[in-house]
């Protein structure tokens, strides 16, 4: 089966512009710098990182909440970023976004009813008969009820306003949907379900998951393909069983270490971070990962690592990796 | 003689017609220097539980019925003064949002040393270097001028970790920690976790970890206790709990994790949802949403056997070694 290229991003970038006082120079917060991706029909891409390393800017920059500062943004062939208001209006039905707290996302006054609808009545020329047809169609897909259609958004449990989020993103057919943390609100047993619910929709609709999320033993489930950020660049990015069982980077690492399991021999020996992200107002010298890094040297400190080739199209940026400085990752089960 | 021991603790809400019960019938105890985790979803009791033990409770919540005792001493009958003698003091708790915990009009030193001197007379210099020991204790470096600082210049774990040593500054015998790291990032989940291991044993303190997550428990806690629907239902050594779950609720719930399903394939869920309070089932709360719910489960709630594993009230499980009883006494025979 050929893949089908939906979304080909090149060299996003967004940069704030801080004010810092009245006698201080403007700051510029990188908050992504230079990230670039593909993604094809049917598949989850994964971007994972602490707070504050650029994740949720990424996937506002993808559903145009912002205009990104520099870099093309290729959808189904169309640079998105050169169209005319009307035509990207027409384009950003096909990429929708699912927030993480589906008590915030919602209307609290509006019935699920016209929460549904309402995408129907900005973008589309259906009538009132063919919407109400639509969303309900599209909440027995989520497993809601008929008679769900006239209540509110208080009557629902968390699980259930996020099926209700996923079916507002899905009633204008798009071809992408942004999840931003969608489960990292919710309980275990609850999140299963969404996340099951996910799954079937994507089989179902061919949908292509760009997959925001901060919990490592999520993603490795749904993920087809993997991007680790740390302070607005990407450090790792590969295939999820590439990047899961064979992390180079050291960050990545670290990170796979820190994350709870349940079984102490799938537990890895923890790598200790010292320290915490760094401030993006000032960002450190040449990698930015140098201060916590226990392979950082004279190099890493002045020269920022490009994202290379390591193998079989997984990218890594790191000077140690490169120069095979790095010890092996112990314990991987 | 456990340091803590609960008894038959029950707790309702208050309402015009009929109260609701929202913690049934819970017992526990916990002993010195031990780390217990209470572990269950939204809506399972577990931090009411917590403010239960410490008389946080908000209205219309109360106590009905049960005891809480502490070293022989039965909390639930104090004075809101006497109570100023146990928290903070005996039982310290550690909140969820270290966002919200903290003060943010007063700096880290004053917040503390405000803790010490509304509980013992001292001066302000002492209290001082009191703090600064603390926070030296829980590895923030450069305590000092840490002590001057205000809660928004530090970061979420650095918060943390200023509310742990506020926790330790009376050198309490309990501490309660409600989702301690559920607010952070992996890397310094780990970090604190570890920090509140260490300490605990370094100061023979019993910890009491509130949490929805089996990952922080399988790292940090000695004894686990399951809840659902204001019921503990399973308890037992950790380690046990997570290899050998005997009660269904702890069962579907270790098997919806995403480690325990293949990647890409379909994750194990538990139908249905948590019962809200003012709609319980009769018998055993979970039976409505369990594959092994059978007539009398329906009926009336299970009591509490020993499986071999672990403490649980599920009828299947009873049944289960009811049928294999009949063997082994046969075998004593021979």
């Amino acid at each position: 089966m050929s893949q089908e290229l939906v979304l080909n991003a090149h060299n996003l970038k967004q940069h704030y512009h801080v004010k810092q006082g009245l006698f201080k120079p403007e700051a510029t917060v990188k908050a992504v710098d230079g990230v670039s991706f593909t993604l094809d029909r049917g598949k989850t891409l994964a971007v994972v990182g602490e707070s504050g390393c650029g994740k949720s800017t990424l996937g506002r920059m993808l559903t145009m909440i912002e205009t990104p500062t520099e870099g093309q943004l290729n959808f189904l062939g169309e640079d998105l970023l050169s169209l005319s208001k009307e035509q990207q209006k027409e384009l950003r039905q096909k990429i929708q976004i699912i927030f993480q707290n589906p008590y915030g996302s919602l209307n609290p006054r509006k019935k699920i009813g016209s929460i549904l609808e309402e995408p129907l009545v900005i973008n589309t020329q259906l009538n009132k008969a063919e919407r109400k047809a639509k969303a309900l169609a599209m909440m027995a897909k989520v497993g809601l009820k008929t008679e769900h259609y006239d209540r509110y958004p208080h009557m629902f449990s968390g699980g259930q306003r996020q099926r209700i989020a996923i079916a507002r993103g899905l009633m204008l057919d798009p071809e992408i949907i942004v999840a931003d943390e969608p489960v990292s609100a919710l309980d275990v047993s609850v999140q299963a379900q969404v996340l099951n619910l996910m799954m079937d929709l994507q089989q179902e609709f061919g949908l292509s998951y760009v997959f925001i999320s901060h919990d490592l033993s999520v993603v490795e489930h749904i993920a087809d393909e993997v991007m680790v950020m740390y302070l607005g660049k990407v450090v790792e990015h590969g295939k999820s069983e590439d990047v899961f069982t064979n992390p180079k980077h050291p960050y990545t690492q670290a990170l796979l270490s820190s994350t709870p399991q349940l079984s102490s021999d799938k537990r890895r020996q923890r790598i200790k971070l010292q320290g915490e992200l760094p401030s993006p107002l000032n960002p450190p010298s040449g990698c930015a990962f140098h201060g916590r890094c226990q392979y950082a040297n004279e190099r890493c400190r002045k020269e920022t690592p490009a994202l290379r080739n390591n193998a079989d199209a997984h990218l890594i940026a790191c000077h140690a990796v490169e120069e095979e400085r790095l010890e092996n990752f112990s314990g991987a089960a | 003689m456990s340091l803590l021991s609960i008894n038959g603790l029950s707790v309702k809400f208050k309402q015009r017609h009929e109260d609701l019960v929202a913690l049934h019938n819970v017992s526990l105890s916990l002993e010195r220097g031990e780390r217990l985790a209470i572990v269950g979803e939204s809506g399972a009791g577990k931090s009411l539980l917590g403010y239960a033990i410490v008389n946080l409770l908000m209205k219309p919540g109360f106590i009905a019925e049960g005891s809480i005792k502490l070293d022989d001493r039965e909390l639930t009958r104090l004075s809101s003064k006497q109570w100023q003698e146990i928290r903070g003091k005996k039982i310290a708790m550690i909140f969820q949002d270290p966002m919200v915990t903290l003060n943010p009009v007063l700096s880290v030193g004053d917040q503390m040393v405000e803790a010490i001197r509304s509980h013992t007379r001292i001066n302000y210099n002492d209290a001082k270097k009191l703090a600064i020991e603390k926070l030296a204790h829980v590895r923030i470096a450069a305590p000092a001028q840490r002590f001057d600082q205000y809660p928004h210049e530090l970061s979420g774990g650095m918060r943390q970790r200023v509310i742990i040593a506020i926790a330790l500054l009376l050198a309490p015998e309990i501490i309660i920690a409600d989702e301690p790291t559920t607010a952070l990032d992996v890397t310094i989940q780990a970090e604190i976790l570890q920090l509140l291991k260490q300490i605990c044993a370094d100061n023979g303190v019993a910890l009491i970890l509130i949490t929805h997550d089996f990952g922080v428990v399988s790292r940090i806690a000695e004894r686990t206790l399951v809840m659902y629907a204001g019921r503990i239902v399973e308890q037992g050594p950790t380690l046990e709990i997570i290899n050998d779950p005997q009660h269904p609720y702890t069962q579907g719930l270790l098997n919806a994790l995403p480690q325990m399903a293949l990647p890409g394939q379909r994750l194990n869920q538990i139908q249905g949802n948590m019962p809200p309070l003012n709609d319980q089932p009769r018998g055993c709360a979970f039976h409505p949403r369990c594959p092994y719910a059978e007539d009398k489960c329906r009926i009336q709630p299970p009591d509490f056997i020993f499986s071999g594993v672990s403490t649980v009230a599920c009828y299947a499980i009873e049944d289960m070694l009811q049928a294999f009883e009949p063997l082994s006494e046969e075998d004593a025979d021979d």
